[in-house]
């Protein structure tokens, strides 16, 4: 093990030498940003390599507007609110659904099989799925959806929040001011995906892309990879992450979401409309949609004042360049998602980044 | 929010399955791996088996929560 990793930082330093400047390669995936900060990989890497965190926590990048939506849907008596717990704590307009007076609408599920089940059980209720997430997500969903349909739960719907990562990072590049060398690919939306969904960012914008696991060892024989790849001026698509991701992916879950979904334009947090970056129901599927069933606004809310949740996402600022971080902003007490989400780059800083004070 | 825990499916019924990891059990389907057979070792996501594992992929997981929970239980451990 001590090998691999020596042989990673080799390639790290060397890339760090021939770049001489610094290289910025962004996680998208917000268990590599945990992850990265809990082994304490930050510190053993050269100090011209910078690790930006950005858009990879599904509930940090959902816009405002959707938890307003949601916290306005749980206010109705004739809904419930499906939920992941992810997505409670999440502050809106008004509160969050954790502290809504009517939180009794609020039920947390850990499918979207308990969601649906839940309409099965409350027949005189809508139950409003909050269906986030990225494509590892997704399937689940549309597979709930389809079983709706097959069995008639008219009083079943879904607010799709779900995201598309490819897009999302095309978004990224596509700002003239973005500081991306490359990319440390998501391990389980891969598995779905396949590695060679990446080839388009590889192909037209030429940032390296390497899909690795989760453990310590995988992201840090990932970064070397890369650093390999921008040391050698190549830029191509690998997996090392080769016990579950293939290069095809998960064919039958691609197809179930391409039963139910499109792609649609939409708003992300702190990236704006990004074109065809999330899934929308099909025609087809429309009964289900929450959006049309109570005829939901899909404009984007202001972000709080201060709150700069959407450069964090970005990789344009770290957390503690925030006025709001460790101050107003913390865990009990979040102003912004990518200080409440468990998985989001502010949490994270606050937990494991802070340099201690004595 | 997107990772995915292995287990081992114990029951198998058309789609519908019961999987064990590290001794919890839990309901999850099959739909998305029809292929999963009683006794493989999956990758649950979101209530769904999403990808076939190796027995070694699966127990470096497990380690690595096994090792979270005993940090999370041992006091004081890093913080003096």
């Amino acid at each position: 093990m001590l090998e691999q990793i020596y042989k990673a930082q080799r390639l790290m330093d060397a890339a760090c030498e021939k770049m001489g400047r610094p290289i910025n390669i962004m996680e998208v995936c917000g268990t590599h940003t945990v992850s990265i900060f809990r082994n304490g990989i930050r510190p053993t890497l050269p100090k011209r390599l910078k690790l930006l965190s950005g858009p990879g926590c599904p509930v940090c990048v959902t816009d405002q507007s959707y938890i307003d939506s949601l916290l306005e849907l749980a206010d109705r008596d004739d809904c419930l609110i499906a939920t992941y717990g992810d997505m409670v704590r999440v502050p809106g307009k008004s509160g969050s659904l954790e502290t809504k007076q009517s939180s009794t609408n609020v039920k947390i599920v850990l499918s979207s099989e308990d969601a649906l089940q839940l309409a099965k059980d409350n027949p005189d209720k809508t139950v409003v799925f909050v269906a986030v997430g990225f494509e590892t997500t997704a399937p689940a969903t549309a597979v709930a959806v389809k079983e709706a349909a097959a069995e008639g739960v008219d009083n079943f719907c879904i607010l799709s929040g779900h995201k598309l990562v490819v897009p999302a990072m095309r978004g990224l590049l596509s700002e003239k001011n973005h500081n991306i060398d490359a990319f440390l690919c998501p391990g389980h939306v891969s598995v779905i995906i396949g590695f060679g969904a990446f080839a388009e960012i590889v192909e037209g914008f030429g940032r390296p892309c390497v899909v690795a696991g989760f453990e310590p060892l995988q992201i840090i024989e990932g970064l070397g990879a890369i650093c390999q790849q921008l040391a050698e001026g190549k830029a191509t698509v690998q997996s090392i992450y080769t016990a579950v991701v293939t290069k095809q992916g998960n064919t039958t879950a691609q197809k179930i979401i391409g039963e139910c979904f499109e792609a649609a334009d939409g708003y992300w947090r702190g990236l704006g409309l990004i074109e065809k970056s999330t899934l929308k129901l099909k025609d087809k599927y429309s009964r289900f949609d929450a959006v049309r069933r109570f005829d939901i606004s899909e404009m984007p809310a202001e972000d709080k004042s201060g709150c700069r949740c959407g450069e964090v996402l970005c990789g344009l600022i770290k957390p503690p360049e925030c006025k709001l971080f460790e101050k107003t902003c913390t865990p009990d007490s979040a102003v912004g998602p990518c200080m409440v989400s468990s998985e989001g780059t502010c949490a994270a800083w606050f937990k494991y980044g802070r340099e201690r004070r004595r | 929010m997107c990772l995915a825990i292995p287990a081992r499916i114990v029951e198998l019924e058309g789609d519908r399955a019961v999987v064990d990891a590290m001794g919890n059990r839990w309901k999850a389907k099959t739909t998305l791996l029809p292929d999963a057979k009683l006794g493989d070792l999956v990758l649950i996501h979101a209530g769904f088996a999403i990808s076939l594992v190796d027995e070694e992929e699966a127990k470096k997981t497990w380690q690595l929560i096994a090792e979270i929970n005993d940090f999370r239980d041992t006091p004081n451990k890093v913080s003096g």
